[in-house]
């Protein structure tokens, strides 16, 4: 059996068993990761050395008996988190030589359950893409077709998982950057509540929005990442002090008698045919498992996607004022003072997408516009709270396509960017409105393209979402197909 | 007064909390420590860190509203302030901004010109500090971050005040408030306490506003009140030459006594103010204002007119003690032990303030505590010593940390009342100065007080001045 047909579970069995030591799995994934990243490029700085040593610690613990939920398995982070000692680049020239003092509590909750981190993965510049083509480290491919895109922003994370490099990452979802890419790659991924996980040491994009969210190869494997990781933070004042429940502890609860509304305003005209059927076909799995299926309707969607760009864009323009070449990016100073030290760094440094989103933002939050651009689209996102809100007082859960399509081609739809956005209309609603979803596969297209599904849940129901997408995973066999890479 | 135009005076006062760590992380705010040693990721503004409200400089800020009659918002917002300098690590300062923790205050103050005078507080909100810029001799600059994250209360007037002695008063009010609460440490010179003022002049009568200037760098009363007469003269130099002030911000030369243009309106930059996604609304519950109202010191004004109403000392000496809460919290120990303000009023004013005056030392240094002077005044009042007397044991105390009843054991400075060896002396007295007797008896009563003089001499200050005058009236009459 090859070590990437292995679940976190398996390897746990493993490990414990001393049929594999984490120096020999460890060995493995960097062999994997140096075998199909020529051709993937998910990676933007591998850890060998690092990993090797840590893993020949996890081996001792595991001997002692001291064994946490990962001691010895290797992931690999999106290179949005903080992580000691390695370089933390989001993606962007500007941070190219950036090394972090200090662990994002993911990172360290990661470390305390004993992972192993073999990298940094790719990803859009400052998590601001829809494609990973935003990213100073070239595109990531997809493992599925190499010419198209793996989606963005996390499409390191999820091009990872897929090709069998790492059985599980950390992405972020700020607009559906862990569950596009999980969709387009055929793989799990889950964006939890907002205030679930701690964004202490995650490289802001837009604060309000951003939320930390495992990708891994099958649910029960998603649901124990999301152990590691969840609960308070007293250093995030935005995380929530309310109780985790152990997510991987009633994931056969099944889904009968749940409630699965299906949102009309989701269900539209453009969809592609071939996502269509797969979702529809899904549905129709889920009433064979006992789910009661309604049709809902959330009426502001169609505002989604502009009020979602205009409150990130302004987040992320004040948020990425810092990289200002004083101690972040390489300094241009051709000595006309500060301002033409400011501008021709950040000219240098950032991209076009970056660029783009940090001047849409600053005319966003500029005095004058602040009313009728922000301060709406703080309203608008209330209303599209509102909408989940009262929707879940009928439905347990919602069941929704994840993307409109699956994935395109690399360069596409880079001069394009406003189709590039609405790539994102089924994902941004649940990041304005704060509450969890996950994408898991849920059928291909003729191409063999991965078509993923998505389950909203209540906020902080992340366990009964599981649960639900658990027994989707158990009753089809999606995700045993693997690419060819 | 000037009697063409009027003066108008708004002031941004930033006070400098004295908490034990920063406003959004746990360094300590140490200053004149080695540059950016009181670092973290938060104060450092490192990708992916985030602030975490300081409790305690919330509840510093609720004493502050509090003592300048605010009403405490229940729910306040922290925003965002955006723009580039270098130092500043994140590109935006934390501050308030549409929802302020405090607002709609008064202070009362009083000056010779305008008499009692409310002056309106607009706001008062919480806010990180920036940190330092160090120029270097290569024409090269430094970044200290050591300040960064410093909690910072802005407290922002009405555009009340007419005169720059009503600014001066307002600003001394305020000083010594945030100082009593124990929430600032008031040095102005170090930027503990640091003021703008917005000053515009418009013709008597006229209702809208002139065009202000902001004047920046006052760090001192003195300076405050140049800066701000420099600047009422140079508007109405303008004005009366036909020309039109113009918004901008001017910073304030002590060494020239002159201020100077730093921006312009033009210039000056859209902050992009937005609530910080990072923060979460401020709650402040009543039960919360309530203990801090329960547990905020008496302030100085009513320590003044509790000292007139209730002890009965005079306005000045009223002030003087009120002054400062370290002298009037010894004030009111000495006066605990000692019941009788008047004269703990004179002994602190006098010996206490005299004495630490000259050596350079503040009333928590003073070694004669109000346990100690209150055993000299008791000697005093018992007669075993005399004030003057008094003076010497209080200086023996200051010394040497001895009780009073001890100094005057040993140094036998007990006040002689023995009639038998004061008249003693009065006889020696009488016989040595034949000369002064013959006179005194011929009607010239005024040589009294020599005779007097004569026998504390002759005792060495120790005789009962009562008892001397006493027995010489009477042996002179014989």
């Amino acid at each position: 059996m090859k070590f990437q047909d292995l679940t976190i579970q398996d390897m746990r069995q493993k490990l414990l068993a001393g049929d594999l030591s984490s120096v020999e799995l460890t060995r493995a994934c960097l062999e994997r990761i140096k075998a199909t990243d020529s051709t993937l490029n998910a990676f933007i700085t591998v850890c060998e050395d690092e990993s090797l040593a840590a893993a020949e610690q996890a081996d001792q613990q595991i001997a002692a008996g001291n064994m946490g939920l990962l001691t010895g398995i290797p992931v690999a982070v999106k290179d949005i988190f903080n992580t000691l000692d390695v370089r933390t680049t989001c993606g962007s020239k500007i941070l190219d030589n950036y090394v972090s003092p200090y662990d994002a509590t993911a990172i360290a909750k990661l470390r305390e359950q004993g992972a192993i981190i073999v990298g940094k993965l790719n990803m859009d510049e400052f998590a601001m893409g829809s494609s990973n083509e935003n990213s100073a480290a070239g595109a990531v491919h997809n493992p599925w077709d190499t010419e198209r895109v793996p989606g963005g922003s996390s499409g390191g994370s999820a091009a990872a998982v897929a090709a069998g490099q790492v059985v599980a990452t950390l992405g972020t979802d700020t607009g559906g950057s862990v569950r596009q890419p999980a969709s387009h790659c055929g793989v799990v991924g889950l964006k939890p509540t907002y205030g679930r996980v701690s964004r202490y040491g995650v490289v802001a994009f837009a604060s309000s929005l951003d939320q930390v969210g495992p990708v891994a190869g099958n649910v029960e494997d998603c649901a124990l990442m999301l152990n590691v990781v969840a609960g308070y933070d007293p250093a995030d004042s935005t995380s929530v002090d309310c109780p985790v429940p152990d997510y991987l502890k009633n994931l056969n609860a099944g889904v009968t008698g749940k409630k699965i509304g299906l949102p009309k305003e989701y269900f539209i005209d453009g969809l592609d045919p071939e996502i269509k059927q797969a979702v529809d076909a899904a549905i129709e799995t889920y009433r064979q498992l006992g789910a009661e299926i309604v049709e809902v309707s959330l009426p502001h969607t169609d505002y989604s996607v502009a009020c979602y760009y205009l409150i990130a864009m302004a987040e992320a323009s004040s948020n990425l004022a810092r990289y200002d070449g004083v101690r972040f990016g390489k300094r241009q100073d051709p000595g006309e003072g500060l301002i033409g030290m400011y501008q021709q760094t950040r000219s240098a440094g950032f991209g076009d997408e970056v660029k783009r989103r940090i001047m849409l933002g600053t005319y966003a939050l500029s005095s004058g516009y602040y009313d009728a651009y922000y301060l709406k689209a703080q309203k608008v996102r209330t209303l599209i709270r509102q909408d989940f809100l009262k929707v879940f007082e009928e439905v347990d859960l919602l069941l929704t396509p994840v993307a409109p399509t699956p994935a395109f081609k690399i360069g596409e739809m880079v001069d394009d960017p406003l189709q590039m956005y609405l790539s994102d209309i089924f994902t941004i609603p649940t990041n304005l409105a704060g509450t969890c979803a996950m994408s898991f596969p849920c059928g291909f297209s003729e191409r063999g393209l991965p078509i993923g599904l998505q389950l909203i849940g209540q906020p902080f129901a992340e366990d009964e979402m599981l649960q639900a997408a658990y027994a989707f995973e158990q009753a089809t066999d999606w995700n045993q197909r693997v690419p060819e890479v | 007064m000037n009697s063409r135009y009027e003066v108008v005076i708004g002031l941004e006062v930033h006070v400098q909390l004295t908490t034990k760590t920063k406003i959004f992380c746990g360094c300590s705010p140490g200053f004149g420590q080695s540059p950016n040693s009181q670092t973290c990721p938060v104060c450092l503004g490192l990708p992916g860190a985030l602030p975490v409200l300081n409790r305690q400089v919330v509840e510093d800020a609720i004493k502050a509203g509090l003592a300048t009659n605010c009403q405490i918002a229940p729910r306040s917002i922290f925003a965002r302030k955006n723009y580039f300098y270098p130092d500043l690590p994140k590109g935006y300062q934390i501050s308030q901004f549409e929802l302020p923790i405090c607002e709609h205050g008064w202070l009362d103050i009083e000056t010779e010109e305008s008499g009692e005078k409310r002056i309106g507080i607009t706001r008062i909100h919480m806010e990180e500090d920036a940190g330092k810029l160090l120029h270097n001799d290569d024409n090269s600059s430094s970044v200290d971050l050591n300040r960064a994250c410093t909690p910072l209360l802005e407290v922002v007037s009405e555009p009340d005040m007419r005169s720059s002695d009503e600014a001066i008063a307002y600003l001394k009010q305020l000083h010594q408030i945030v100082v009593y609460l124990g929430v600032c440490d008031g040095n102005l010179e170090e930027g503990s306490f640091r003021c703008d003022a917005n000053v515009s002049v418009r013709p008597w009568g006229q209702k809208e506003l002139g065009t202000r200037a902001e004047l920046k760098n006052l760090n001192s009363f003195r300076f405050i009140k140049q800066a701000i007469e420099y600047e009422v003269e140079r508007q109405i130099d303008i004005i009366d030459d036909g020309g039109e002030v113009v918004q901008e911000t001017r910073l304030f030369d002590p060494d020239a006594g002159v201020s100077r243009s730093m921006r312009s309106k033009e210039e000056a930059h859209d902050y992009r103010y937005f609530p910080d996604p990072d923060l979460l609304p401020l709650q402040v519950a009543d039960e919360w204002v309530e203990r801090v109202r329960n547990g905020l010191p008496e302030l100085p004004l009513d320590k003044i007119s509790r000292y007139q109403n209730d002890l009965g000392l005079p306005a000045y000496n009223a002030g003087v003690l009120a002054a400062e809460r370290p002298v009037a919290e010894y004030f009111e120990a000495l006066v605990a032990l000692h019941n009788n303000p008047k004269i703990c009023s004179n002994w602190v004013m006098g010996e206490v303030l005299g004495a630490l005056k000259e050596k350079g030392l503040k009333i928590a240094e003073c070694p004669v505590s109000p346990e100690l002077l209150a055993g000299i005044l008791k000697r005093i009042d018992d007669n075993t010593i005399s004030g003057k007397i008094a003076k010497t044991v209080f200086e023996e105390v200051w010394q040497t940390g001895k009780t009073a009843d001890q100094v005057i054991e040993e140094k036998g400075l007990k006040q002689v009342t023995d009639t038998g060896a004061i008249e003693a002396i009065v006889d020696e007295v009488i016989a040595a100065n034949p000369g002064q007797v013959a006179e005194y008896r011929g009607g010239k009563e005024k040589l009294m007080g020599f005779f007097v003089g004569q026998v504390m001499k002759a005792s060495k200050g120790k005789a009962n001045p009562g008892m001397a005058n006493q027995l010489l009236k009477k042996k002179l009459a014989e």
